[in-house]
Parts: C-alpha cells; structure tokens; sequence
C-alpha cells in the first residue's frame, strides 16, 4: 500500500469523494469475491475430505492412476504465472506500463501452456476409461473409484473454467493497457485481475497433492 | 406547477431503465420483478391450497400437484424473499440512508439484476419443458432421476445465486466505505445493520449453495456419483451442503425485514429505538449463529444422535438474539405515541407473527419434539410464520414506509389499512389450523389426505384468499401510487434518518451536498 500515490487531480467517479476512497472500495469487493471463490471450492474440498475418509485405500489406489510428472509440470508453470503477474502489478503501479504489458502476455501464455497439458491428460483419462462415477469403466478397478475421479474432473474441471475466465480478464487487461487505461494513479483492475489470478493458482496448490500425491 | 428534477424524470425512455446504474431505478426494475415473482408464486399457491380443499382429487392430478408445490416454493424462495427486501428496498434505501450518492458498484448493481432475469427466465423454461416436481430442496436421489428439466432450473437457481453475492457484496463494501462523514458504525441506522449482516450470508453461505447445485447437475449430466448411494456416494451429503445454505438463507430473508421493523416501530411510536447496540449486534450474532444449525434439518435422516444434540443446542441459540430484538421492538413502543399507519400495522403483525413462528421454531428445535414433529403441516406453518408473517409483512411495512419517498406521491392510506388487516387476519385462518393438524400427524407435501384432517384444510384453504385478498390489494395500492396520489412532502412520517432529507422523490444525484453527521438516529426529544 505504501507505494501508492493518489496524486490530487485524478477524479474519482461521481459516487466517491476520493481516488483513495475508490480504491480501498474496489480492493474490498475484489476481497469479498475471492472469499466466495474459497467457499465455493471448500464445498468440494469438504466432499473430498468425507469420501478419502470413507475410501481411503480406494483413493490411494486411484491416485496412482493419474500422470504426477504432468501435474508437477503444470504447478511449476502455475508458480511461475503468478510470479509474472505479480510483477504485472508492481510494474503498472511504478508506470512502466510497457514491462506490464509483456508480463500479462506471458501469464496468459503459461494459462494456455496449462490447459493444454491438462487436454492431454483429460484426453488420456478418457481413452481409458477413467471417468467420473457411473460412467467408470477402467478394468480390474473397484466401484468407488468412480467417486475419485467424479471429484477429479469436477475439482479440476471447475478450476481450469476459472482459468479460461482469468485468460478473458487478461485479455481484457491488455486491450486497456494498449488504450492507455492505466497509471501509478488508477490499477484497480490489474490489481483485481492479479489476485483473483493468484487465488486460482493457490486453489490449484491444493489440488495437486490431494489428487496426484496421495500416498 | 414545475416538477423538480428528480430520478424518474430525469432521463425518459425504457433503456433509460434498462441501462440505468443509479441504485434508486434499480431498486425499481427489482420492484416490478420481485413482484411479477410474487404474483405467480402467489398463484401456484392458491392453486395448491385450492386442490387441497376436499381429501380426493379436485382438478390437479397428483403430478400436476406435485409440481405446483415445488414451483410455489422455488419461486417463494429464490425470486421473491430473497432478492424481495436487500434488493428492492434496500438498493433504493440504504445508500440514502448513509448519505451516499449510489452503492460502492453502480454497474455491478445493474449486473446483479440481470442475473437475477436471467435466472427467472430458466425458471420459466423449466415450466415450459415439462415443470419440476422434486420440491424446492432438490433432495437426492430423487432429484437425481427426477424429469429434464431439473437441470435447467438447478442452473437458474445457480445464476440467481449470483444476482444475490453481488448485491450482498456491494452492500458491504457500500457500508464500509460510503458512509456520509460523520456517521459511524454506531450512527448507522439500524436497517443498514440489518442488511450488513444479511449480505455476510449472502457471501459466505451462497457460494457453498453454488458448488451444491453444481454438483447435482454434474451428478444429472455426468453421473459423478458424489450423491449417489449405488455407486458408493452419499445422498445425505446433499442435504448437509443444501442447508448449509439454506439455514443461513432463512436469515438472508428476515434479517432485513426486522431492520424494517426497528425504523418503523422507532418512526410511528415517536420515540428513541430502545436498545440500539443490543438490535444491532443481535443481528451480526443471528447471522453468526446461522452457520451452525443446519443439521436440525436432518434430526431424522440418519444424523448421529451426538450432532442432533449439538445442533439442537445451537439452534435454540439463534432464540436468544431474536428474542432480544422482539423485547427492544416491544420497549420502543411502550409508552410511545403511537399512530397506527399502514407500515406500522403491518410492523405489529409481524411482531404478533414472527413471534408465534420464532417459539414454534423451538419445538422444532429440540430433537425429541421434531422426530413428531418432523415433515408434518406443523414445520410448514412454521415456517410460512416466519417466511410469510415475518419476511412478507416486514417487506409490505418496508415498502409503505418508503414508497412515499419512492414515488413523490402518498398511496391511499384506509386501503393500506385494508389490506394490513386483511392479510393478518387471512394469515392466521390460513396456518393456525396447519399447527393443529400438523401436531395430529398430518404429513406435509401430500395431495390427498385422511379425511379426519378435512376441516383443517378446508378453513386453510379459505384462510388463503382472504390472505391472497390482502395481498392483492396491497400490491393495487402501492402500485397505484406511483400514478395517483396527493404529493409526499419530504419526511411524510416524521423519520430521523437521512433518507428523510431529501425531496420525495429524491434527486438522480440523491444529496446536492452530502450531508454532515453529527448526532445519532432515532432521536425525537
């Protein structure tokens, strides 16, 4: 917070009496949404934590199936996505719009990098039947197994959604920086975008243990 | 005569509606939805109450009376008691009510309300494909194997779940940072308070309903089997996620009605709200407590006997910062000047009703009792006590307390009475006898029933239009107010608040100035 500096002739919108005061609102929305997405994806975190308990060698055994090179792959470039737009933000504040500007371009490249790998390991379940519940057909599996993987591909589905939407908002992001939106004097967006990115990314730091490193 | 500038004429024309940012023509476009959702919730319920006037077959076929059910309680819930009060009145209240010129995110605001269209119209389309008939909870399995178009009103339930976190969070960030100068925490009216701790819920249980309905369709298109005991899931694991919502949204709907009640008990008995702090913090404290009920819900779906006990202690808890709003309501009045105008008669029914659904509540709180209790007629005049004599006569005080300052126009007076009496009393004939027979075994959500209970439902049934009556004409006459009327003068009841500064109808800017605060609401000497 303290390097920001709200010079006095930038106009707040009609509602607010100062920059500083929009700011600190918009900063408090973008803090409430992220607890909605923690709650959203702790109804999954809970369900999961009542059948590993239920099936706890099930999901050992589950486990093993999936590709834990790939997804080690996939948190190394998620790490390195919230790096860059960590970076992303200081450099807008600092001005220097033009670094931003590249940064943002490459957490969108490492988002795309992820889904792609995940397509491949989606495609990979599938063509050997690992699917969720009813539609498990893998051989020489137990029934239960159809609940590790409805989780997997709900837990993991529901998260790469949340990655297409933060490669929109980015692309969004970037159509206003090429229309010189942004200053050391208004971020707020880039800011939003930055943790609601980063929170994407820790929900994924959970979700590669749970699933891939059981055991 | 010149007509001043103010929100309704300052622009002309539909988009000048549908586009419109400012929280006061929102709160508007959110008043003719909630209502046009009221009108047919209304209806589905008639009609239930009407095929249950005699024990056999009226006109409904069983299917058809199963439906009907779930889509008056699908509607009752999700379109008009919860949007009803935070986003109609509260959207045109609150940010005049603490000095702002709009809420923290005017186009969120918009965004807000388009979900919630958005959400209605695959409501609609579920009826069109075939209607729904699982009963507005959805339980599994039913709801697992249940008709097609499931599905679509599950998704609809989920986008209208996001019409709600974003009027919850824009409330919150509005209280936090737009509060006029001057005016603390501690200065805020108490509807601000009230609404504060309903948008809590809003943001904290709605997502947790988000991820429930989610799974469910998941479980409907893909067979994830998470809810499903043939592969190994758990059917009750539903349950605990779906009232781990829907226990604290019971909340999301009367929190903001009794912040109504203590402006309109303070207003119209002339005197200092009794107990500011106490109202105030009671209402962050239901909204605290909420989270740790829901498991009174399933006291009889194989919950152990331990967790029954648990929640049935913490339910009983939610008593007591109730129990202390209705004393504080109650002390305001006494020895006040009370005058008997509409928004009052209907402040006082809902202290009358509230208070019988809130001591009913208990029974059903305490395990022994609900295992009698449970799935009979006396839970649905429970909570139709609570969610009709508390939700909708706080909403219906709310809207003939502010409709005045709304419109620019008094609505007619002898008829608001009218209706306040009507609907008290059509209320009562309507769900005193639901208690009777629900405490003689009468199960809920049956079609055709023992013809020993013949009596009960028949005075029921005619209880329902005398309360439909009510209701109608309360709609007439608010809606007939934005046409016809003597013009409202500034502050018509007398109010402390702020809201009572500006013209009626306010300014599309709200205040010229925004306004310095210096002393505390509710002070009349």
């Amino acid at each position: 917070m303290s390097t920001i500096n709200f010079e006095k002739g930038v106009i707040p919108s009609h509602h607010f009496s100062t920059v500083s005061q929009e700011y600190h609102a918009g900063i408090l929305g973008i803090w409430l949404f992220l607890a909605t997405e923690v709650l959203m994806f702790g109804g999954l975190f809970v369900a999961y934590a009542i059948f590993r308990n239920m099936y706890p060698s099930v999901f050992h055994d589950a486990s093993q199936l999936l590709d834990m090179q790939l997804g080690a792959m996939n948190t190394v470039i998620l790490i390195a996505s919230s790096y860059c737009m960590a970076q992303a933000v200081h450099y807008t504040q600092k001005g220097e719009t033009h670094h931003a500007f590249t940064l943002i371009l490459l957490t969108i490249l490492c988002a795309l990098f992820f889904l792609g790998v995940k397509y491949f390991e989606y495609q990979h379940k599938f063509h050997e039947g690992l699917l969720p519940g009813m539609n498990f057909t893998h051989a020489n599996a137990t029934r239960e197994m159809g609940i590790f993987f409805g989780l997997y591909f709900v837990m993991t589905g529901l998260h790469a959604i949340h990655i297409l939407v933060g490669i929109g908002l980015m692309a969004w992001l970037l159509l206003r920086f090429k229309r010189n939106e942004f200053s050391p004097h208004y971020f707020i967006p880039v800011d939003g975008v930055g943790l609601y990115w980063h929170i994407v990314d820790i929900i994924w730091i959970f979700l590669f243990p749970l699933l891939y490193l059981i055991g | 005569m010149e007509v001043e500038s103010n929100y309704l004429n300052h622009e002309k024309g539909l988009k000048s509606w549908l586009c419109s940012v400012d929280h006061k023509r929102i709160g508007i476009l959110y008043f003719i939805a909630v209502m046009t959702f009221f009108l047919v919730g209304g209806l589905f319920g008639l009609l239930v109450r009407l095929e249950l006037l005699t024990p056999t077959r009226l006109f409904m076929s069983s299917d058809l009376y199963n439906k009907a059910m779930t889509l008056h309680g699908s509607v009752m819930i999700f379109m008009v008691i919860i949007p009803g009060i935070p986003a109609v009145l509260g959207n045109f209240v609150l940010p005049l009510m603490i000095g702002a010129k709009d809420v923290a995110f005017p186009r969120l605001n918009l965004l807000s309300w388009y979900f919630l269209m958005f959400g209605a119209t695959l409501a609609v389309l579920a009826i069109v494909l075939g209607g729904v008939d699982t009963g507005w909870t959805f339980y599994t399995p039913y709801s697992i194997r249940s008709m097609e178009a499931v599905t679509v009103i599950l998704f609809g339930a989920f986008i209208m779940g996001f019409s709600s976190i974003l009027t919850g969070l824009n409330f919150i960030v509005t209280i936090h940072q737009l509060r006029a100068p001057g005016m603390t925490m501690m200065h805020m009216p108490l509807f601000g308070w009230a609404l504060y701790a309903a948008a809590i819920i809003q943001i904290i249980a709605t997502p947790v309903l988000a991820i429930t309905l989610l799974l469910l369709i998941a479980e409907r298109l893909f067979g994830v089997g998470i809810f499903d005991a043939s592969i190994g899931g758990d059917p009750i694991l539903f349950q605990h996620f779906f009232w781990f919502y829907s226990h604290p949204a019971v909340y999301i709907m009367i929190l903001p009605a009794m912040g109504i009640i203590s402006e309109v008990v303070s207003t119209f008995s002339r005197k200092t709200i009794f107990g500011y702090k106490a109202i105030a913090f009671s209402s962050v404290a239901i909204s605290a407590i909420s989270f740790f009920v829901w498991g009174h819900h399933l006291f009889v779906s194989g919950q152990s006997e331990l967790a029954g006990a648990i929640f049935s202690i913490l339910t009983v808890l939610v008593g007591v910062p109730t129990a202390i709003k209705l004393f504080n309501w109650v002390a305001t009045m006494y020895q006040g000047s009370i005058k008997l105008d509409t928004p009052m008669l209907y402040a006082i029914a809902f202290i009358g009703l509230f208070l019988i659904g809130g001591l009913t509540g208990l029974f059903l709180a305490s395990m022994a009792t609900d295992v009698q209790l449970h799935d009979t007629y006396f839970v649905v005049a429970h909570f139709h006590y609570t969610m009709v004599g508390g939700v909708v006569m706080g909403m219906f005080s709310g809207m003939f307390y502010w409709m005045p300052k709304i419109t620019g126009k008094m609505y007619n007076e002898l008829w608001g009475r009218v209706s306040a009496v009507l609907a008290f009393l059509g209320f009562n004939v309507t769900f005193i006898p639901q208690f009777i027979m629900g405490s003689q075994g009468m199960p809920r959500r049956y079609h055709l029933y023992d013809p020993k209970f013949h009596a009960y439902h028949l005075t029921s049934t005619i209880g329902s239009w005398i309360l439909g009556l009510g209701i109608v004409i309360a709609m007439i006459v608010l809606i007939k107010s934005f046409k016809k009327g003597s013009v409202a003068p500034v502050n018509p009841w007398g109010g402390t608040t702020l809201e009572w500064t500006t013209p009626s109808p306010p300014p599309h800017d709200n205040f010229a100035q925004i306004p310095t605060v210096t002393s505390r609401p509710y002070e009349y000497n």
